[in-house]
């Protein structure tokens, strides 16, 4: 069972709290009509299967009811930052180890919530 | 009553304290401090099982976890039985009734194993699916008669007395182990202040040190085990759980503890103060970091007919011996690969030649062996075999000799003269496998260590390994490993790291072990007595070398073909053995080979740790609407909707009936049905969803989520909406009402109200962030009261000061006021195709005014009805029910509802451009219709498939289904909604219905609305 920091409680809870809404980052095209069918139906159906970083949309279910989204890793599991909508992820396929002090940040804030020294 | 097995003296046992127990409904004694299976050995039992295949007679092999054989049945009672228990594992208690598990009839008499003596080479791997494939539809039927076959244990009858508890609970530090590294780790992360919590699975803690010939401080180790244990209990930082397995270790340091806290009182949980205690406790632990101090399992050899009782490993005969005072033999020869091995040998020799045991001989496997243990041996007189190994156990129900002959390791073959040695117990040993079930868990793979000669955990973020569980044995190096885990964890946990001071322990020196798994025998493996690799699942050498052959060459496939390490084993003993003996076959090494994953459970957990107290009452929860009582009152029969609770139907007493005999369902339906047709009903409709929605685009975003429009929507108005995923499918439909300008209440339907509004935030959240618009649930705030039927308007008029007039609240208006003197908004909706009213207060006022209309209504024969009438109500006027005349497949234009379709509203609302993709323009596909059956009596079943040509060879052509059906009373006929591929041009055709029971009916395609179609009844 996961532990998910939710980033706008600034907490860290169990997933029983949350909901998993699939891929992340999947903006819909801002004009539908204007979009061929292929596109449409890659839009609708067609998701990323990576082995390694992903980045996923949960939302709070039972907590703050806020979307927001995580960056996992599909092997290990483990959850390497989660960040609030509009925000970028630090931790991509490219730069697995984090891109930016942000990420230090990031994984910083769920260290002190954890009460653990990284 | 004696005890031929029992030392005189020795042992962590009371002797004072006798204990009695039946096994197989013979009665034997034990002492406290026994488990059933030391106390079975005592009594010279040796045949506790029958094999799970082959039927063979099976002895205990192990002492801990890892035995294989010894897995009983207990319970004298039938709620008391708990099957799949390990002897080794179950403490002795006064009355203890253990049954074998297989076995028939008995397990001295096998009539099975006839199979297994002749059958041997009749019943290869893969020998039920060879055997039992043709016919398929016999499968089922063998399936039953091998289930009973195999035989694993039952569960009870009846229902469970115990209470078992869930806590859920948080450390700094979890120590899994209570052995030399597990109390080190422990005292060091608990000294630096962290929280810790410190679980072993056995009755005491110890580990290893309960059995060691080795001092701690020049005193016996269980006294240093016992201070250690006293300086934990005695720091509040501490949590200390015997009897406590971590069975599972899933992601993120979760680990679920399984502490059973009376198991080894009696089979249920004794009263304590009159009160029944909990009998085990799962504890759901998120945990800073984990400390694993498993421990190792030792690896039996595998030799042929090695698992004739009396073959043990050799570990286990030590901890009989110096933890039990139990000898389960008189002659030993012991069959090692290593040095620590030797001291099962010492200690039978040192501890049994009192009571006449001897130790026949040591064959070991290494050429010139020179440890500190062999010295030792050597010194006794002891013979010592060198080169060799036990390749054969001889013996029936009992080992009765030992074949040793020299092997040659590299070319795996038996050089020499074979040398027969009568004895009666054979211990082996072919090393020492850490235990990495937990660390494999999580997903990591282990390493192979060929200095060690086996697999250390590959471990996660978080966790660390200590002791035998990274492969590290000498006791002096396994504190050390233990304090320098425990110190790291606490400080990594943030605490300060503290020093423990260890006792001194004298160093011995090993010498080095030799790789021995599989021993050669002086005929090939397949033609051999049998060598058993998995001994729970009878899997041989020769069954792992025929998959190989037949083409397994993954581990993973060749498991799964001999069901190596499967069920409760998991591969404990065997595992390592069976990918040695898959590894010499194809010519590779075992990391080659590689291994396979252990998933949880760790042992067995029972049924009811798992559910905790979350059964019976407290299974789900229950929603009740503010009108519940009421509903009881009046003798309601109730329908599960999600989580709710609602009225299904009202049935009442027969008119005239002598014994106040009630209704049937479909007389109560009929006639609720026709007061709401005839007069007035009333629906307790508070479980639709409301979704109070706010915000000054709360118009445009009702624009975008719904299929109609909405921007011209009047305050007072209310209007009906479609709602479709991006895939153009309905999902959801109900009415919204305009409050005011920036305000509006959305309904939806019961099942839905909590996916609308996640879905609802899910697009303002990620998709459209920019529109000022907030979402609430106030589906528990009102109570909603539908009062429909042609008398519906009197007797609102006689309750509510709102301005009924036909002319002045039209249909889908919504007006506020009062009725019954509450403040109500009141909408002029229809579910029923009646006049209709549906009034909604404030949830605590329902009761009241439900009251005070009933109180009103009865000149005008005011009639409550449940959701069955309000089912068949709304199908006679062809209203869909999203899930039910829909299931993800369907568009709104598949419905007929394009009147609901705004195609040229100026925003791309959600499903618009789907609908013109190719697959969601094709004419033929399922379109909603009415079906009549030609019969009137029948009422088609739902979900029936539809066919155009009933003479169609088979397979027929299906062209639709059944989604709503029932008798109408109106009509005093069945009826049915279907959906029937491009169904919306076939009104008039006749179609067939094909039924298990061999008829066919037919119907007739017909308009899904089958009263009223012009809808004047509403507007009365």
């Amino acid at each position: 069972m996961f532990h998910i920091y939710c980033p706008y409680c600034g907490e860290l809870r169990e997933e029983e709290e949350f909901h998993p809404r699939g891929q992340a980052h999947l903006a819909r095209p801002a004009d539908p009509e204007a979009c061929t069918d292929e596109e449409w139906g890659d839009y609708l159906f067609f998701r990323d299967n990576p082995r390694g970083i992903h980045h996923e949309l949960w939302v709070h279910s039972v907590g703050c009811r806020k979307f927001f989204n995580i960056t996992r890793h599909t092997v290990s599991y483990e959850i390497l930052e989660t960040y609030k909508m509009g925000e970028l992820p630090s931790f991509t396929a490219e730069h697995s180890r984090g891109n930016s002090t942000e990420a230090a940040s990031r994984q910083a804030q769920v260290a002190q919530q954890a009460g653990v020294h990284v | 009553m004696s005890q031929p097995n029992r030392l005189g003296q020795g042992g962590r046992i009371d002797r004072a304290h006798t204990l009695t127990f039946t096994f197989n409904g013979k009665r034997f004694q034990g002492h406290a401090g026994d488990t059933l299976a030391s106390a079975l050995l005592a009594n010279g039992v040796d045949i506790v099982n029958r094999s799970f295949k082959y039927s063979r007679p099976r002895g205990i092999v192990a002492a801990g976890a890892e035995e294989p054989n010894a897995v009983v049945q207990l319970g004298s009672t039938e709620a008391g039985q708990v099957p799949n228990v390990r002897a080794t594992q179950q403490a002795l208690f006064d009355g203890l009734e253990a049954r074998s598990t297989n076995g028939w009839p008995n397990v001295q008499r096998d009539m099975m194993s006839l199979v297994g003596k002749l059958g041997g080479k009749f019943m290869p791997p893969g020998f039920y699916y060879k055997t039992f494939m043709a016919p398929a539809s016999l499968w089922m039927t063998y399936e039953k008669f091998i289930r009973k076959g195999a035989g694993m244990g039952r569960s009870p009858a009846e229902n469970d007395p115990d209470i078992y508890d869930h806590l859920h609970q948080h450390c700094d530090v979890l120590v899994v182990g209570a052995g030399p590294a597990g109390l080190a780790a422990a005292l060091a992360a608990a000294s630096g202040g962290a929280r810790v919590i410190l679980v072993d699975e056995q009755e005491e803690v110890g580990g290893s040190l309960l059995d060691t010939r080795e001092t701690l401080d020049g005193k016996p180790a269980h006294q240093w085990v016992a201070e250690a244990q006293q300086e934990l209990a005695g720091m509040d930082n501490v949590v200390l759980l015997p009897r406590t397995t971590a069975n599972g270790y899933h992601d993120h340091n979760f680990v679920t503890l399984h502490e059973r806290r009376t198991e080894h009182l009696g089979e249920t949980a004794p009263l304590l103060d009159g009160r029944r205690q909990v009998r085990s406790r799962m504890h759901r632990v998120r945990a800073g970091r984990v400390v694993l101090a498993t421990g190792t399992h030792e690896r039996p050899l595998v030799y042929a007919n090695n698992d004739v009782p009396g073959n043990l490993v050799a570990g286990a005969v030590s901890t009989y011996i110096r933890r039990y005072g139990v000898i389960p033999g008189r002659r030993l020869v012991l069959s090692t690969s290593n040095d620590h091995a030797y001291r099962a040998a010492l200690d039978w020799h040192e501890l049994g030649k009192a009571s006449g045991r001897e130790v026949v001989a040591i064959a070991d496997a290494r050429a010139n062996p020179d440890g500190e243990l062999v010295e030792q041996a050597r010194a006794l007189g002891i013979r010592i075999i060198t080169g060799s190994a036990v390749i054969e156990a001889r013996g029936d129900t009992r080992v009765s000799g030992a074949r040793v002959a020299k092997v040659d390791l590299e070319g795996f073959r038996v050089v020499g003269e074979i040398e027969t040695l009568a004895c009666d117990t054979i211990a082996s040993s072919g090393g020492y496998s850490p235990v990495i079930h937990l660390a494999s868990h999580t997903g990591g793979r282990p390493t192979w260590r060929d200095d060690l000669l086996a697999f250390v955990p590959t471990l996660v973020k978080g966790v660390s390994a200590a002791g035998g569980a990274q492969g590290i044995t000498a006791t002096a190096e396994v504190l050390a490993d233990g304090v320098a885990a425990g110190r790291q964890a606490a400080s990594d946990a943030g605490f300060e790291a503290a020093s423990v001071c260890l006792p001194q322990v004298a160093a011995r020196r090993d010498g080095v072990a030799c790789a021995l798994y599989q021993v050669p025998h002086e005929k090939a493996t397949l033609r051999a007595p049998k060598q058993f690799v998995d001994l729970q699942n009878d899997v041989t050498a020769a069954g792992i070398e025929l998959a190989t052959r037949e083409g397994f060459e993954s581990i993973e496939h060749v498991k799964r073909y001999t069901a190596m390490g499967f069920g409760t084993d998991q591969g404990k003993l065997g595992n390592i053995n069976g990918m040695a003996v898959a590894a010499r076959c194809l010519g590779k090494s075992i990391p080659e080979v590689g291994t396979t994953v252990f998933r949880p459970n760790y042992t067995p957990v029972t049924f009811g740790a798992i559910v905790g107290r979350h059964c019976g009452e407290l299974f789900d929860p229950e929603r009740h609407t503010a009108l519940h009582q009421w509903h009881l009152e009046q003798g309601a029969e109730f329908e599960e909707v999600g989580q709710w609770k609602r009225p299904w139907y009202f049935p009442q007493v027969r008119p005239g009936a002598a014994n106040s005999e009630r209704e049937s369902m479909a007389e109560a339906v009929a006639r609720e049905c026709l007061a709401v047709r005839e007069a007035v009903g009333i629906l307790d409709a508070s479980t639709l969803g409301k979704i109070d929605i706010q915000g000054p685009d709360a118009r445009e975003f009702l624009g975008r989520v719904y299929t109609n429009k909405w921007a011209k929507l009047a305050p007072g108005r209310v209007r009906y909406g479609l709602m479709c995923k991006d895939d153009g499918m309905v999902f959801d439909d109900g009415t919204t009402s305009c409050l005011g300008e920036n305000h509006f209440l959305m309904t939806t339907t019961t099942g839905g109200a909590a996916g609308v509004l996640e879905w609802l935030e899910l697009w303002h959240q990620t998709e459209w962030p920019e529109l000022q618009v907030y979402f609430t649930s106030v589906t528990d705030h009102w109570a909603t009261m539908t009062i429909t039927g042609p008398e519906a308007r009197k007797l609102l008029a006689e309750l509510s000061d709102i301005d009924l007039d036909r002319e002045a609240f039209t249909f889908m208006d919504w007006r506020e006021g009062c009725v019954a003197n509450v403040p109500a908004r009141v909408f002029r909706i229809s579910f029923t195709g009646e006049l209709a009213y549906e009034i909604n207060v404030q949830a605590n006022y329902a009761r009241h005014v439900w009251e005070a209309l009933f109180a009103h209504g009865e000149k005008y024969g005011l009639t409550p009805y449940g959701t069955e009438t309000m089912h068949v109500l709304r199908a006679e006027k062809g209203f869909i029910i999203a899930g039910q005349e829909t299931d993800g497949s369907v568009t709104p234009e598949d419905l007929g509802m394009q009147w609901c379709v705004g195609y040229d509203k100026p925003f791309s609302w959600i499903g618009q451009r789907a609908l013109t993709r190719p697959d969601t323009s094709r004419t033929d596909r399922k379109q909603l219709v009415g079906l009549k059956p030609r019969d009137p009596k029948v009422v088609l079943e739902e979900g029936a498939q539809i066919i155009l040509d009933p003479n169609h060879a088979i397979p027929m052509p299906m062209v639709g289904h059944v989604t709503s059906s029932y008798y109408s009373p109106t009509l005093d006929s069945g009826f049915a909604l279907a959906v029937v591929k491009g169904g919306q041009q076939k009104m008039g055709e006749t179609v067939y219905l094909p039924m298990a029971d061999g008829q066919t009916h037919e119907a007739d395609i017909v308009s899904p609305i089958f009263i009223d179609p012009k809808g004047e009844r509403q507007n009365v």
